[in-house]
């Protein structure tokens, strides 16, 4: 901790220096331009720094109710945004109401249709507080008919199929009303749901609707000495209003390609987080285990500083994921506003938004939906009730292409790619990590070293350097066994020789 | 005459340098003869203090990064060469002020010289680790810990090895006067700091008088 506050001592009066240089020269020469652009995009290095990068995400469009051509805007409290194929549909959850955009192209989006009502032999036909929307692969659709208390499976044409309701489970509070809010449906048509007031985790449905079970609950969190000074140290009567030690509900899920289900929690304490017993994501496999890599240099929780300041407090709060097909996932956090993009391993590729009235920031405090088409991000700012369209910048591209590329196993293009990565950035470590295991998978272990040592990471080093020392080994064998052999068997040589002819000078026979 | 006399001492030097060798094997008679027999000089003590820092430094930049990683903006060398002379002096007066209140035969100057012939083992270890270390993958690590940390528990035995010979103390009461030199320690750092506030402040007093001074008087 120290050393980051000296650190940032250090770096302010450098930057007091350059700002009063900037300001001089502008002065005199130009007026001053915007200061919204450059911060916007950053990473964290080894160190923990944060290094400012290239941006990777730029905005290809914001888009308001009226660029999207709706007659009636969305209400402020609209938060379930679903991207299918070239469609989006969005929960308009206080117009009770989902609506359906289509793509034109990069910057335009188009109003096709709004449902308020679906077909059926139903009590209630409309929806009531609708929350999340999914669509799987036989085109079935499923609500999180949050009001009505049910998650609602219609078909492709809007016709009733069936509906999810409470599940009758014993543990389960039978005055709590059943409000489900996020849903994440299979393949197997499986359906997975998290509900307000309920806290075990996600409620698992099989296809035909029943309820099997409570899946992925988090652990619970407690400190020792809370636990130690409620057990004993209380009454009956004051364990009656003190907070009860439960797991955190999750806020939102995705189900990314392989069918694993990510989850994120919002609302963690920053010592949690930090002392790594709590998780702002989980991937989740269908036991409900948690399987998301966690290898890079800081857990994936958004930010890794946490200080109170302009308005925020406390760590990121999680509040939507999104995953591509190349398993890069990006975290939606409301606290700041910024998106954090983490590759399958869980190394933050980059970082960007933040909070304001300015294009590609978002709105304080609104939880804000987000989801993909591709490589694009499409974000819902409910307050503003704008739409915002990020696409990938040439850099974000390139990171993208290597990542790609290295997995398909063409290694040379992915260093390839990394190395124009880095003409872009050379602070990033990615980067540099990238041609270095390019490299390693090229054999070429002494190259890879290199590119490792400048960014201190250490196990892929190890990995290059037990290689590279295998081979030198094979290489200088002969060297090394004349030089073990010099070391262990020349001065035994010597001591016997001078062994012998101390005996020589010393026997009997040779006195005269 | 001249050559002849620097020559012995010297050799005088040499053979005080060799037996902290003899030292770090041999603690008991070791530092016995060391203060009872004058087997050991100031010059010999200094060079092993020299050599402990310049392993200290040394081990800065020539480890590999997978065991030791430095963030060299942050590297202030003075801080660094304190970290060893600054404890070392602390218990070298810490430990013969209490001591010499309580039998001790040493004497602060043999005190010292004994405290740097313990860190032998240090730099005697450190100096191999910082070539092994470029030669280990993350895995082999525990090979370089754990000979670190013995250099470090060596170096911590020995000095309460050696307090017990030159004080001429039983083994309790060594451990007894180990223990308190650790308070003595702590007591003179909290007046240190408690002194160097006291003088700070005192020093503003003025200063911000003289300035009033000035003030009122322009």
């Amino acid at each position: 901790m120290k050393k980051i506050q000296a650190k940032k001592l250090f770096k302010r009066m450098g930057a007091l220096v350059a700002g009063v240089v900037v300001l001089a020269c502008s002065s005199l020469a130009f007026p001053l331009t915007a200061q919204a652009e450059g911060k916007y995009t950053y990473c964290y290095d080894y160190w923990g720094d944060v290094q400012d990068s290239p941006d990777a995400y730029e905005v290809a469009a914001v888009l308001t109710c009226d660029d999207l051509g709706l007659e009636k805007p969305l209400s402020t409290t609209a938060n379930g945004l679903t991207a299918v194929g070239n469609y989006i549909y969005i929960c308009d959850t206080g117009n009770n109401r989902i609506v359906q955009f289509e793509r034109l192209d990069r910057e335009h989006f188009t109003f096709v249709k709004e449902y308020t009502e679906f077909k059926g032999n139903v009590e209630v036909n409309t929806f009531n507080k609708p929350r999340d929307f999914q669509i799987n692969e036989d085109g079935d659709i499923f609500i999180a008919d949050t009001d009505n208390n049910r998650v609602l499976k219609l078909d492709s044409e809007w016709n009733y199929v069936m509906e999810f309701v409470k599940p009758t489970d014993n543990t389960l509070d039978p005055e709590l009303v059943f409000q489900p809010t996020k849903l994440a449906v299979d393949t197997a048509g499986r359906v997975y749901c998290i509900a307000t007031g309920i806290n075990k985790g996600m409620i698992k449905y099989e296809a035909d609707g029943t309820f099997s079970g409570f899946v992925g609950a988090t652990p619970v969190v407690y400190k020792l000495w809370d636990y130690i000074w409620k057990r004993y140290f209380t009454t009956a009567a004051q364990r009656e209003k003190m907070a009860n030690f439960v797991p955190t509900e999750y806020a939102n899920l995705y189900m990314d390609h392989d069918g694993f289900i990510y989850a994120c929690s919002a609302n963690l304490a920053e010592e949690d987080l930090k002392s790594g017993s709590a998780k702002a994501v989980r991937r989740l496999n269908l036991m409900g285990n948690d399987i998301l890599i966690q290898n890079g240099e800081f857990p994936v929780y958004g930010d890794i500083y946490m200080g109170n300041g302009g308005g925020y407090t406390g760590c990121s709060k999680i509040v939507d994921v999104t995953a591509f097909d190349n398993d890069v996932y990006v975290l939606c956090d409301k606290e700041r506003g910024r998106l954090f993009t983490y590759d399958s391993q869980g190394r933050l590729l980059f970082a960007f938004g933040g909070k304001g009235n300015i294009d590609g920031y978002f709105m304080k405090d609104q939880p804000i939906a987000l989801d993909h088409m591709g490589y694009d991000l499409i974000a819902l700012d409910s307050l503003s009730r704008t739409l915002t369209v990020f696409t990938p910048t040439e850099y974000g591209n390139l990171i993208y292409q290597a990542i790609d590329q290295f997995d398909a196993g063409d290694y040379e293009a992915s260093g390839n790619s990394w190395k124009a990565v880095m003409d872009r950035n050379g602070n990033y470590d990615l980067a540099y990590i990238g041609v270095g295991r390019a490299l390693l998978r090229q054999e070429k272990y002494k190259e890879a070293m290199e590119y490792f040592e400048l960014k201190y990471d250490d196990d892929n080093y190890s990995r290059a350097f037990k290689q590279y020392r295998k081979e030198w080994v094979e290489d200088h064998i002969l060297v090394i066994i004349i030089v073990l052999f010099a070391i262990l068997v020349v001065p035994m040589i010597i001591g016997r020789i001078g062994k012998i002819k101390y005996e020589i000078d010393t026997a009997d026979i040779f006195k005269f | 005459m001249l050559t002849s006399a620097r020559i012995e001492a010297f050799k005088r030097y040499w053979k005080s340098f060799k037996f902290a060798f003899y030292c770090a094997t041999h603690p008991m008679d070791g530092f016995w003869d060391l203060t009872h027999e004058k087997r050991g000089t100031y010059a010999a003590a200094n060079t092993i203090l020299l050599l402990t820092i310049l392993a200290r430094i040394m081990k800065l930049q020539f480890t590999s990064f997978v065991i030791d990683p430095v963030y060299w903006e942050d590297i202030n060398i003075f801080l660094y060469i304190g970290s060893i002379v600054f404890p070392l002096a602390v218990w070298v007066v810490g430990n013969w002020a209490l001591t010499t209140l309580f039998d001790g035969k040493g004497r602060l100057g043999q005190v010292y010289i004994a405290s740097c012939y313990c860190l032998l083992p240090y730099p005697l270890i450190q100096f191999p680790l910082i070539i092994l270390s470029n030669m280990v993958t993350k895995d082999e690590m525990q090979f370089h810990s754990v000979l670190s940390a013995v250099s470090l528990i060596w170096v911590i035995v020995w000095i309460i090895f050696a307090m017990g010979q030159i004080h001429e103390y039983s083994f309790t009461k060594n451990i007894l006067f180990t223990i308190a030199s650790v308070f003595a320690m702590l007591v003179i750092v909290f007046l240190l700091l408690l002194f160097f506030s006291m003088i700070s402040q005192g020093v503003a007093y003025f200063i911000s008088f003289g300035k009033e001074l000035l003030f009122r008087l322009s």
